[in-house]
């Protein structure tokens, strides 16, 4: 089950726009499976953490109304190409997403 | 969809190759979740609640709150919403949808740097008022737009 993140980072005069793109289900606990009429449990990410340089610039948390596959763009002023983008996530089931790309 | 995200889909494959290398264990993940996870906001079942537990309540309405949603929502399961904060000290953002199950989607916190803006992509179950709250100088401000959802979408 490949669980991936894919980032673009690019600079916009002073200002690094990055885009993220994170592979899950995020399931909100609130679906009941058609055929056992259960509740399918929750399971979805809920910390998300941008570093530019390792320095921390953006500090989330999600609820379960994020859509599937989530995806964030945010602006970071200060940045130059070359400089390293982070993003780390972490789901309610405790898996953790990592992914870095440098700003182009 | 525009034309940017179809070529920013295409590029993506290339980072592909990082996330191999994250999976391999070469790179370590060296994150640190500064905060514990909101529960008591995030599992609130009332826009109330979720606004006080997360500490948006007694919000101003501000014009300086730019807020771009589609009016009419086809699919409820992806509604793209992005906000700007123009007003001054802007340190946190978060987004509610009212009428939700959990109306607290998201909170977004902006360090050395990062910009008072954030857009993403949410669940809608039914029409509902969408609201982007802010922080900044201690105080609270909120602006809010109505998008009408023609399929609901708490699914997916």
């Amino acid at each position: 089950m490949p669980e991936t993140m894919k980032m673009r980072a690019t600079m916009q005069g002073d200002i690094a726009d990055v885009k993220v793109l994170i592979q899950h289900i995020m399931e909100t606990g609130l679906r009941k499976d058609a055929k056992t009429d259960k509740l399918i449990p929750a399971h979805f990410i809920n910390q998300v953490v941008a570093t530019l340089n390792g320095k921390t610039v953006l500090d989330a948390q999600w609820g379960v109304g994020i859509s599937r596959n989530p995806f964030i763009e945010f602006k970071v002023k200060g940045a130059k190409t070359g400089d390293k983008v982070a993003v780390a996530a972490v789901d309610n089931l405790g898996t953790k997403f990592d992914g870095e790309v440098v700003i182009a | 969809m525009n034309q940017e995200r179809r070529t920013f889909l295409k590029s993506a494959g290339a980072v592909g190759a990082i996330a191999v290398a994250i999976a391999a264990g070469l790179l370590k993940p060296g994150e640190a979740f500064a905060a514990a996870w909101n529960s008591l906001a995030f599992t609130a079942k009332t826009a109330t609640d979720a606004l006080t537990n997360s500490g948006y309540s007694g919000a101003s309405e501000s014009n300086d709150i730019l807020i771009k949603v589609p009016e009419i929502a086809e699919n409820g399961a992806v509604v793209p919403v992005e906000a700007t904060s123009n007003i001054p000290g802007t340190t946190s953002m978060a987004i509610f949808v009212d009428k939700n199950p959990n109306p607290l989607i998201a909170d977004f916190t902006f360090l050395n740097g990062a910009e008072p803006f954030i857009s993403t992509r949410v669940k809608m179950a039914m029409t509902s008022i969408v609201r982007i709250s802010v922080k900044a100088g201690g105080k609270a401000y909120t602006a809010s737009r109505e998008v009408k959802v023609t399929i609901g979408g708490c699914g997916g």
